[in-house]
């Protein structure tokens, strides 16, 4: 069974929940930017939750099945909010539909949200690298030759059962991000580096998202640029106040190169460097970050862990509604 | 050492060993990484040791953060009693300094350097005191170096010259990091030098390119068949300069799966080290010239 991209998108690639283990060589985790879209693109086509799909952004793919798919194969998108059609008739988001053989499946203008999750029956079946089909283009590793998909590509796909036609994720269980976007943030790592008053900034400021913005680390603009409290630099560190000696970075840390734009770090992160970070966004909310279209309005508030576990535990609980809805 | 403790986030905890570069803060993340490892702690998904820091990365559903903070506190005096030694080895890298590719990319970006008007090797000589960039080269592959963390991106080594402190080369970082970078660049930043193992953005200063790839993600390079990456932190590298012959000579035997890196088993022991710097470098190095 196989799919063929007829347009590939912008840079739509093989993704899945990633490959941990390896962070510690700079390989990332990678995997879906958001997460919980993914898991339920996945359960709505009766996959495992952790089987492959595309992930496109900003702008949909279009999308051939395979002559081989005999009965059909059963599609779901979920994620950003954009109008699809197969064969020209619309088609619903966070739904699942059946395709036959030659069927097109093409994607109009993003109405909100950034990503596109689309799964189909038994899962792209590329071949795994480090345990995952997740594709890490700057190592050239997983996915589909390691890269984005290209337009001519043809797509190895499992083999599964079709679905019912109609299966829908309910709408209050369809994670998005709020205007602003309110990124819940765990202070800490070299948070100590900041005087009070950028400390105090951080949190009060309008940031909006940057161009920069990726699986790598989104980018933020717009706050007040920061003031370091004052010290001779350590040996090895560099001599900018915001460097550090290199060191590990977590995925959802924020680091602030010269002071002047964050950065926080997700599932393609680069796994250490020189630049300080002020503390980290929360698990629970880094499915949103996947979400943030450039020049989104962001805060970012400040949890401690209590708030943070809490928020964990209530992002696993609507990940268990959505099994439960589409059991 | 002032070890420092913290949260990243709800998933890892970061202990910074020590704020400055030493091999005494290196050894200590090594044996604490190690100690983590061998504790075999349910829920710790990623044990990421650095030049002078830690990282753990696990899962609070799994383990709760206090309890985990907890565990590596416990681990961290038997980290610091264990004995700075190590079974290792010691790796002859090839170094085309001064070669076209750097030195394309690097007038390229040229408005991003602290010296526009120079290079990147002049620059480097310059501040560190060098009346010439063949002196600094001199100094660069005349001592081996230490490779004190593996990451960034795939593979990529952080290597520390095994000198005293006062001899360390240090430059600054691009003042904006560049776009580009040809892969297998060796670079320098602060007192690190590191080889680029993938072509990407990057904001080292560029001094030379390696023809000896060290990560292969299709593990075609015979040496890497085994694993797709070459470095582990604690491998010792001594650079070996070479000419353009030299290079395109490697690139087709790294093509025809024939070439071997030199490599020797060796014993590095900090102490003996900081005993007699010169003399334990000049024993790594017959060790290699044997091998």
């Amino acid at each position: 069974m196989t799919l063929e991209i007829i347009k590939p998108g912008l840079a739509t690639s093989v993704q899945d929940l990633g490959r941990p283990g390896y962070f510690h060589l700079g390989i990332p985790e990678g995997g879906a930017m958001d997460r919980l879209a993914l898991r339920a693109a996945n359960l709505l086509v009766g996959n495992d939750e952790g089987a492959a799909g595309l992930e496109a952004v900003f702008m949909g793919p279009e999308i051939k099945f395979g002559p081989e798919i005999g009965a059909g194969m059963s599609v779901a998108v979920t994620g950003a909010d954009i109008p699809m059609m197969l064969d020209g008739d619309p088609r619903e988001t966070w739904t699942a539909f059946t395709v036959k053989p030659g069927q097109v499946l093409s994607f109009g203008f993003l109405k909100a949200g950034a990503r596109m999750y689309i799964a189909v029956s038994g899962g792209i079946a590329t071949e795994p690298a480090l345990g995952s089909r997740s594709t890490y283009p700057i190592g050239a590793l997983g996915g589909f030759e390691g890269r984005a998909v290209a337009a001519g590509d043809v797509i190895p796909v499992g083999t599964g059962a079709v679905v019912a036609e109609g299966r829908s994720v309910p709408l209050a269980l369809r994670r998005r991000p709020g205007t602003p976007a309110v990124l819940r943030v765990l202070t800490g790592l070299y948070w100590h580096r900041l005087t009070e008053k950028s400390q105090k900034a951080f949190f009060d400021d309008a940031w909006v998202v940057a161009p920069e913005a990726d699986r790598m680390g989104y980018r933020f603009r717009g706050g007040t640029p920061m003031e370091f409290v004052d010290r001779p630099q350590p040996f090895g560190a560099g001599s900018d106040p915001s460097n550090i000696v290199d060191g590990c970075y977590s995925y959802g840390s924020i680091q602030v190169p010269g002071g002047l734009e964050p950065i926080v770090l997700h599932r393609d992160a680069v796994s250490g460097g020189g630049y300080f970070t002020l503390g980290a966004v929360i698990s629970a909310d880094m499915d949103l970050i996947g979400q943030l279209q450039p020049n989104t309005p962001v805060t970012f508030k400040r949890v401690e862990m209590d708030e943070a576990l809490a928020a964990r535990a209530a992002r696993k609980a609507m990940l268990a509604d959505i099994r439960q809805a589409l059991a | 050492m002032k070890t420092r403790y913290s949260y990243g986030g709800d998933e890892h905890i970061y202990v910074e060993i020590d704020d400055e570069m030493s091999l005494d803060a290196f050894f200590i993340c090594l044996s604490l990484s190690k100690l983590v490892r061998a504790a075999n702690i349910p829920g710790v998904t990623e044990i990421c040791p650095a030049n002078a820091s830690f990282e753990v990365r696990f899962d609070p559903d799994v383990i709760a953060p206090d309890a985990m903070m907890a565990k590596i506190k416990e681990l961290e005096h038997e980290a610091e009693a264990q004995e700075k030694r190590l079974e290792t080895r010691i790796i002859e890298i090839p170094v085309f300094y001064e070669d076209p590719w750097t030195h394309e990319t690097l007038m390229r970006f040229r408005e991003r350097h602290q010296d526009p008007n120079g290079s990147d090797l002049e620059y480097a000589a310059k501040i560190n005191g060098y009346d010439s960039v063949a002196a600094f080269i001199e100094a660069h592959h005349s001592q081996p170096w230490f490779v004190s963390m593996v990451g960034f991106v795939s593979g990529l080594p952080f290597l520390y010259q095994l000198v005293e402190r006062d001899k360390q080369l240090e430059v600054p970082k691009y003042l904006r990091p560049r776009t580009d970078t040809p892969k297998l660049t060796v670079g320098h930043g602060g007192c690190f030098a590191c080889i680029y193992s993938v072509r990407g953005a990057g904001g080292y200063q560029m001094f030379g390119i390696t023809p000896m790839p060290i990560y292969d993600p299709e593990q075609k390079t015979s040496y890497l068949s085994d694993f797709m990456v070459f470095f582990r932190p604690g491998d010792i590298v001594k650079w070996k300069p070479i000419d353009r012959t030299d290079y395109d000579r490697i690139v087709k035997e790294v093509e025809a799966g024939t070439y071997a890196p030199r490599i020797a088993e060796v014993k590095f022991d900090l102490d003996a080290f900081n005993a007699d710097m010169t003399g334990f470098n000049a024993k790594l190095m017959e060790a290699l010239n044997d091998a």
